[in-house]
């Protein structure tokens, strides 16, 4: 059982290995240390806008998402989309913003973990980190694609619009309305934590596979006596 | 080799964290401006043109096809704004007998809109919301509703004698009413009725920090609807002053803590108050110190002959810091509920001199530094100028010339006279630059005369001190002018208004009632230039006074603060049907309506009730956008509501009249407007002849 263990959060560094190379066991430490701060700071900026251009709204309309709330002209927003039958915004992705910063919480914590696992199977810890910008595209796309494909049959200008899918990202539009859609500096922070801990497992892989690999070594000899 | 590495790695990781919690800190201020600032530079620089010579002669033929010289080219360039540019000034000008106030951007003239205040008007709701509307009521005098008013002088809220863009006051004089309308959302927000006196003309004009709005009176009567018959008129009948509280923090008059002064029957004219050197008075001229009578038909001299008589007249100079000082030591008569300062206490306190004026003038205006008050003399050819350091020595030094019939000294002419400079006939107002210029209007004339102030002025110029400059004809019979900030401590010397009256063959005829002509002047050189830019018609009244306020001194909301706002109490109303909240609820005879308004339906959309009950019915605008209006209709009932953004309004009727009314919004709000109604259904009330006929009916439409 205790093998297992040992295998799994793999070996230790030897105090006087430590000091020979401290630079090398010191940077995936470092790197993921910068990629969760990145990822922390990531909660207080946006993660995506939209933009509504219309004839008659010459400040045009804005639409901000942060992991955990919405933010712009959103009731504005809604009031135009109860025309074509869209749900209000703040249906969508509920859960999702109830549970982000603890799911972002959460990641931090899973990589900090990373960094005292030894073996390979640090990379399981950091999956969500690393896969979390993609994750957050897909809900994304999700949410917009179920709000536009289920249009309310009885709204007032359902016979002039039919359901369709929103632009995620880049320039879309829906009657008079032309929408630009981009990622804002919460996501590219998110994603920047997510190559980072890809770059804090080359250091990391370059520690300690050596280490494990001597350390097998020197078990298998062990028992071969 | 490691060291240095390490060192190095320690620095970056350290920089990257210290950047990381920077735009943590910086975080909201960034976002909050990636809001509302992507792919819009905002306004595009005005490169400066050149125009080329294929350009020049396109501009020389539409200029030749219209027949308009260069003056005209330079006069359209100086006011044209191109579409979305905003105007620098906007003027708030007196609507004259329409009872209103209109708002007018300059240099373009453009109507930017009207404000009710004494007259209910039906696209602002104001004054159609059914029965005990708070408007109406505030409009009744003595239980009688007096639906207009003979709006004269607007007066902009003073800061340390300069407009602070916060209120604007505006005097009726045919009822002698005074109006506070809030400059943020623009709407009036109190009618203050005279208890004393049936009119008024020199309303409104406040002291230089607004702590009081002045009202001045005009035709004498006997205080308080009091009666008497004109052969009493020097015992019973009496002029008065009336200077009312104002509380800003509240944006209304303390009518509890305003008082009056009683005057002289001479009717008084206008008024302005006294600024800076001449703090704390405030100055009224007079006619018909010859207290004439009149009565043509009974063969004595009529009006106009009798109360032009004698050379004289009086300038009233009143110490109001005195009688401040006298009404709160309670040293006051009660006239109709009303204390009143009388005309001995004025006299043994020290509140009222007067001095002598040329016959029968029209403004008194105080120049910006506060130490000259310009009388113009109507009947006159000059503008007579007193200085306030001279009318203070002749006070400290009674240097009296004798009293009047009611005891108030008469201060020597000569004594207080600073300069008298001709200018032609019919002087009537007068308005600063900020070059050392007045200007001053003449009616017989139908000029704007610019002339040179002396004293401190006197640096400004180039002229000599105290004389004529230059005159530029008006079409026609100016009234009233007003140049930007022209009343204030700091006069812009920028533009200037010609409220000439009439205006004969300036525009297609409009059949006899002609408009008025508001006509912007250029008073930006100095010396004798100073043309006509611009013909602005006014045909909804005739105004009186204007003034013209630096356009962002406003601070003017854009929709109302929060869903639910009450206006006439300026803030949240706790009974606003919030959404979902509506609906239609009874008891006994009573009916209550709660609905909400928005893009494009108001909820409910079917309202039932009986003949005969009494319903109050509460509607919330839940709109955010700027422009998003919606009114709010019921046919035959009277009732038309301005539903902005934001906005909570009650009214209550009685549905006595039974019948299936569509109600609608009034304001086409979007593309589904038509579609926003709804309807009231009023059950007949139940009678024997009645009821088969209607069970029948629904029968039938049953099948």
């Amino acid at each position: 059982m205790s093998g297992i263990l040992k295998a799994l959060i793999g070996p230790r560094v030897p105090d006087d290995e430590l000091r020979r190379h401290r630079a090398r066991y010191a940077m995936p430490t470092l790197v993921f240390m910068i990629a969760r701060v990145f990822l922390l700071v990531s909660i207080f900026f946006p993660y995506w806008h939209m933009e509504l251009e219309a004839p008659q709204y010459p400040n045009g309309l804005f639409l901000t998402a942060y992991v955990n709330h919405l933010s712009g002209d959103v009731r504005e927003i809604d009031g135009l989309n109860h025309y074509i039958g869209m749900r209000p915004l703040g249906e969508a992705a509920a859960f999702e913003r109830a549970a982000s910063i603890w799911m972002i919480l959460a990641m931090f914590l899973l990589v900090e973990g990373a960094a005292f696992i030894h073996s390979k199977w640090a990379v399981l810890l950091a999956v969500p980190a690393i896969t979390y910008p993609l994750g957050f595209i897909a809900d994304l796309y999700y949410w917009m694609r179920t709000f536009g494909l289920n249009l309310d049959p009885d709204a007032p200008l359902s016979s002039s619009v039919k359901p369709f899918v929103p632009t995620v990202i880049g320039e879309g539009g829906i009657g008079q309305f032309k929408t630009y859609a981009e990622f804002g500096t919460g996501y590219w922070l998110a994603v920047m934590c997510s190559v980072l801990v890809i770059v804090g497992f080359y250091f990391h892989r370059r520690a300690y596979r050596p280490l494990t690999l001597r350390t097998a070594a020197l078990s298998a000899a062990a028992g071969g006596v | 080799m490691s060291t240095m590495f390490r060192v190095l790695a320690s620095r970056s990781v350290a920089m990257v964290i210290l950047a990381g919690a920077a735009m943590g800190f910086l975080a909201p201020e960034a976002s909050a401006q990636q809001e509302g600032r992507r792919r819009r530079g905002g306004d595009q620089p005005v490169k400066p043109i050149e125009l080329t010579p294929e350009q020049t002669a396109q501009l020389t033929k539409v200029a030749n096809d219209r027949k308009l010289n260069v003056d005209d080219l330079l006069a359209a360039a100086k006011t044209y704004m191109p579409s979305g540019r905003h105007d620098d000034y906007v003027l708030f000008s007196s609507g004259g007998q329409s009872g209103q106030v209109f708002a007018i951007g300059v240099p373009s003239m453009r109507l930017l809109r009207s404000i009710s205040v004494f007259t209910p008007e039906s696209w602002q709701g104001y004054g159609f919301a059914g029965e005990n509307d708070p408007v109406v009521e505030s409009l009744k005098i003595n239980g009688k509703l007096v639906a207009w008013g003979d709006t004269h002088h607007p007066a902009l809220s003073e800061t340390k004698g300069d407009y602070d863009g916060q209120f604007l006051f505006i005097g009726d004089k045919a009822n002698a009413r005074l109006g506070v309308i809030d400059l943020r959302d623009w709407e009036t927000k109190q009618i203050v009725k005279n208890p004393l006196t049936i009119s008024d003309h020199g309303a409104a004009f406040v002291t230089p920090n607004t702590d009081y709005v002045i009202e001045g009176g005009q035709y004498a009567t006997v205080l308080g609807y009091g009666y008497a018959p004109p052969e009493e008129y020097k015992k019973s009948y009496r002029g008065m002053v009336t200077m009312w509280k104002f509380d800003r923090a509240k944006g209304r008059v303390d009518e509890k803590s305003s008082f009056a002064i009683e005057l002289p029957p001479y009717w008084q004219d206008l008024a302005d108050a006294g600024k800076l050197a001449s703090d704390g008075y405030f100055f009224i001229n007079s006619f018909n110190a010859e207290m004439a009578t009149g009565g043509v038909e009974r063969g004595n001299p009529p009006f106009e002959a009798g109360a032009s008589k004698r050379d004289m007249d009086y300038l009233h100079i009143v110490d109001w810091k005195k009688a401040e000082a006298a009404f709160k030591a309670g040293k006051v008569k009660v006239i109709n509920g009303f204390p009143v300062i009388t005309i001995e206490t004025s006299i043994a306190e020290g509140i009222l001199h007067f001095a002598p004026e040329p016959k029968s003038p029209h403004g008194v205006d105080v120049t910006p530094d506060g130490k000259y008050m310009v009388v113009a003399g109507k009947l006159d050819p000059h503008v007579t100028v007193y200085s306030i350091d001279r009318i203070k020595k002749a006070i400290a030094d009674k240097k009296y010339t004798g009293k009047d019939e009611y005891g108030v000294p008469i201060l020597d002419f000569d004594s207080v006279k600073e300069a008298q400079v001709e200018l032609g006939l019919g002087p009537l107002h007068t308005q600063f630059d900020d070059k050392g210029y007045a200007y001053t209007s003449l009616f017989l004339d139908s000029a704007v005369a610019r002339w040179s102030l002396g004293g401190d002025f006197a640096s400004k110029h180039k002229e000599q001190p105290w004389k004529l400059v230059t005159k530029t004809p008006v079409q026609y019979n100016i009234g009233h002018l007003c140049a930007a900030e022209g009343d204030t401590v700091s006069p812009d010397g920028n533009f200037l208004i010609s409220m000439s009256k009439w205006s004969v063959d300036r525009f297609l005829p409009t059949g006899p009632l002609l408009p008025q002509n508001f006509q912007l002047l250029d008073i930006v050189q100095p010396g004798t230039t100073m043309p006509v830019l611009f013909d602005m018609p006014i045909g909804v009244g005739e105004p009186h006074y204007c003034q013209m306020i630096k356009a962002d001194k406003l601070q003017t909301w854009k929709v109302y603060p929060e869903v639910g706002w009450n206006p006439h109490h300026q803030k949240l109303d706790p009974n606003a049907p919030k959404k979902g909240d509506e609906g239609v609820t009874r008891e006994g005879k009573k009916v209550l309506v709660k609905m909400t308004a928005v893009r494009s339906h108001f909820t409910p959309e079917h309202v039932e009730i009986e003949e005969g009950d009494t319903v109050t019915w509460r509607i919330t605008a839940i709109e955010t956008a700027q422009d998003a209006t919606h009114g709010f209709c019921i046919g035959g009932y009277n009732i038309n509501l301005s539903l902005e953004p934001g906005e909570y309004t009650e009214f209550t009727f009685t549905a006595d009249k039974p019948g299936t009314y569509p109600f609608y919004c009034t304001e086409f709000c979007s593309a589904l407007h038509l579609e926003m109604m709804g309807y009231l259904h009023i059950k007949p009330k139940a009678t024997n002849a009645a009821a088969p006929a209607s069970e029948g009916a629904t029968t039938a439409s049953a099948k």
